[in-house]
């Protein structure tokens, strides 16, 4: 565990950031029967204003919660998705776990990491694009899985990754299989974890592709439930 | 021939499946409550119904330990962390049909006498976050959650809580200190969490497709439930084919179904191929192989060939597939998530990913396969969860299936596989 970056002591947000996110911390705690129980989604608003939990961000977490802020740091280096450092504008993951991995996702990683010049947890110069090696996103009927910005990219090959990746550095249009019609940014979707919604639950399919192959089977045959009493 | 029973996935195929009238009018739960909370739970004792998590525990059984007239707040926490490598049932159900989930979160409230109730998700699925919360939010606004629900003068507030990324919160006394805003490690029990769960207090925690079956029994009866599945593994489930399949996907059958009718149904292993090992369960499922393939994927049977149904995560294996570096990459992953409170589990886990590295690049020797064992035995049923015992399935089942293959690595100094036939876009 690294504490470099949380090394500046007393950092804090400007007044008028501070306000705002003051405002949405307000909200969020009041939706638990007790306050602590908010520092996860809090933690995901921090990060949804820097990129990563910042020192400001782990302070201001004490603070609205009462907490040390030993307290918050031992709580937000236990879970992966706290980045410790910037993360770029797009966040990619690869999954390798076993069953993606040997459908293909450790031969996407390597070409990939390659490609973009960075390696695991690691954010590109201009700070668009950082890699994570995933373990399993619970989509293994499309793998080999990718996600950006935590929306699911099913089926990759090599090519379509570094496609991807490229297309996001261009400043292009990417669509995810299974999510809304345009993709956010790393922060914005911080901010959807912390519990405030952007209204692009109704885009995208309900279901599709492998979700539906069971459903299409059963209903080529005729399979039903038996009917209710 | 066993067939398919959509049930929960009955409606994927509807554009809006995911809102209110592509679901329905919540018929079920305006049923539920108009009945006493404990006739609801009788009701989902006599369905059969059990836990859809994993361990397989009696709902109804679940539910009915939950102290009445206490005087506490009791809460329901729904477990939507899926992560167990191989599972992927609950992500797309939410995706595609929360409100199954939000309406069986209703009824199972009242029978357990909650008004707070919480959806713990795991973080890395932002639209299936976002469909539920909007689910939610429709459901507030149509009436069915807040305050005196259907006139009945029952309230439930129903929060969705992201997760940040760690299998272990899955587990769920971790699950409840994540939930309470602490690192997500396991709790001893007893006290179980019908005792003193979240906050101390009575709590039910249960899998995300538990819940959503709960509408369909209230609506259609436990003998409707009763009548699909085998003798002791009622009703239907979602069972999720992965790997090498023409059409991997989730198909929804009852309990009791078999590998070889899946396959019939998914167009068999990928053309020119045939099986090699699969795990019924996810990683933490001891492994299985083309003998297997007629065991009927109900609780007992798979229990009795030694291995478990777990969460029906049915990962399939072709002869192209390496099964040292599958089981590598498990250890590596549970190395990974140890939560590093117990020593067997965190030592036991590091170590054996140590050796198993060793041995995949064919630099071991016969010891090293005493060795992993050894470690194995030393985690299992010594480790504080069930984290620990997970670890060891893929290694006890394979070192005791495919020895033959380890023994090959240091024979040959190496891997005997080339991984790349085993791709998507690989060619035999
Ligand atoms: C390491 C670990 C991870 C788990 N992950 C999940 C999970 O993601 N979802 C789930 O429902 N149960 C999971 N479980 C099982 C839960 O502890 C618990 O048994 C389950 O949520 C109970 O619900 P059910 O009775 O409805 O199945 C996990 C258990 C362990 C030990
Ligand atoms: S078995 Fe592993 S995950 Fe479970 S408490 Fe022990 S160290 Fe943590
Ligand atoms: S193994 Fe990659 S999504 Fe499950």
């Amino acid at each position: 565990m690294s504490h470099e970056e949380g090394a500046v002591v007393g950092a804090t947000y400007p007044p008028e950031v501070r306000e705002r996110l003051e405002r949405d911390a307000k909200e969020i705690i009041g939706r638990y029967p007790k306050p602590r129980s908010a520092l996860l989604p809090l933690l995901h608003l921090v990060q949804s204003e820097d990129g990563y939990v910042s020192d400001a961000g782990h302070e201001f977490c004490a603070e609205m919660l009462g907490l040390s802020k030993a307290e918050v740091v031992g709580v937000s280096t236990f879970y992966t998705m706290y980045k410790r450092r910037p993360m770029g504008e797009y966040h990619v993951g690869v999954c390798i776990n076993t069953l993606c991995a040997v459908m293909g996702g450790d031969q996407i990683w390597d070409e990939l990491s390659e490609h973009v010049g960075v390696g695991h947890d690691e954010t590109t110069p201009d700070g668009k694009v950082s890699l994570e090696r995933l373990e399993c996103n619970a989509a293994c009927d499309f793998a080999p899985v990718m996600m950006v910005n935590w929306e699911f990219f099913d089926n990759q090959t090599p090519d379509s990754a570094k496609q991807l990746v490229d297309d996001l550095r261009d400043g292009k249009d990417v669509t995810p299989t299974r999510g809304p019609k345009r993709l956010c940014t790393f922060k914005e979707a911080s901010r959807v974890l912390a519990g405030l919604s952007d209204g692009l639950a109704g885009e995208g399919p309900s279901a599709a592709g492998a979700s539906l192959e069971g459903l299409k089977v059963a209903k080529a045959n005729g399979w039903k439930a038996p009917e209710a009493p | 021939m066993t067939t398919l029973t959509p049930v929960l996935t009955a409606n994927w195929d509807r554009p809006d499946s995911f809102t209110l009238d592509g679901y329905g009018d919540y018929a079920a739960a305006r049923k539920a409550l108009t009945m006493d909370p404990d006739a609801v739970i009788q009701a989902v004792k006599d369905s059969g119904l059990r836990g859809r998590g994993g361990a397989g525990f009696p709902t109804g059984m679940k539910w009915g330990f939950i102290p009445q007239g206490d005087g506490k707040p009791h809460y329901l926490v729904v477990n939507a962390d899926e992560s167990e490598p191989g599972t992927c049932k609950d992500i797309p159900l939410m995706m595609a049909n929360p409100h199954s989930l939000v309406e069986g979160v209703i009824i199972t409230s009242y029978a357990i006498r909650a008004s707070h109730a919480f959806i713990y998700v795991r973080g890395e699925v932002l639209h299936v976050i976002r469909r539920l919360r909007a689910a939610v939010a429709e459901a507030y606004e149509r009436g069915l959650l807040g305050k005196n629900i259907f006139g009945s003068g029952f309230d439930l507030e129903l929060v969705v809580h992201s997760g940040a990324g760690a299998y272990i919160c899955g587990e769920e006394t971790a699950l409840l200190d994540s939930l309470e805003g602490y690192r997500g490690q396991p709790r001893l029990k007893p006290p179980f969490p019908a005792v003193a769960g979240l906050y101390a207090s009575p709590t039910v925690v249960n899998n995300v497709e538990s819940v959503a079956s709960v509408p369909s029994i209230i609506a259609n009866g436990a003998e409707w439930f009763a009548s699909m599945g085998t003798e002791k593994s009622k009703g239907f489930g979602i069972f999720s084919l992965s790997g090498h399949v023409t059409r991997p996907g989730q198909y929804e059958a009852p309990l009791g179904i078999t590998l070889r009718e899946l396959l019939d149904m998914a167009g068999g292993i990928r053309a020119g191929h045939r099986l090699k090992f699969w795990t019924p369960g996810g990683s933490s499922t001891p492994i299985f192989t083309d003998e297997h393939l007629d065991v009927p994927l109900d609780f007992e049977s798979v229990g009795a060939k030694g291995s478990m149904l777990g969460t029906r995560a049915l990962q399939i294996f072709d002869e192209t597939t390496c099964v040292v570096r599958a089981v590598l990459r498990w250890t590596e992953f549970y190395a990974h998530e140890s939560c590093g409170k117990c020593t067997p589990c965190r030592e036991g886990t590091y170590w054996l990913k140590q050796v198993l590295k060793r041995l995949e690049k064919g630099q071991g020797s016969e010891e090293d396969l005493t060795t992993i064992t050894d470690i194995a035995d030393n985690i299992l049923g010594r480790s504080f969860c069930a984290l620990g015992d997970g670890a060891t399935s893929p290694i006890h089942s394979s070192v005791k299936l495919f020895r033959d293959e380890y023994l090959k690595h240091f024979e040959i100094g190496g891997c005997p596989f080339d991984h790349a036939p085993s791709t998507v876009w690989g060619t035999a």
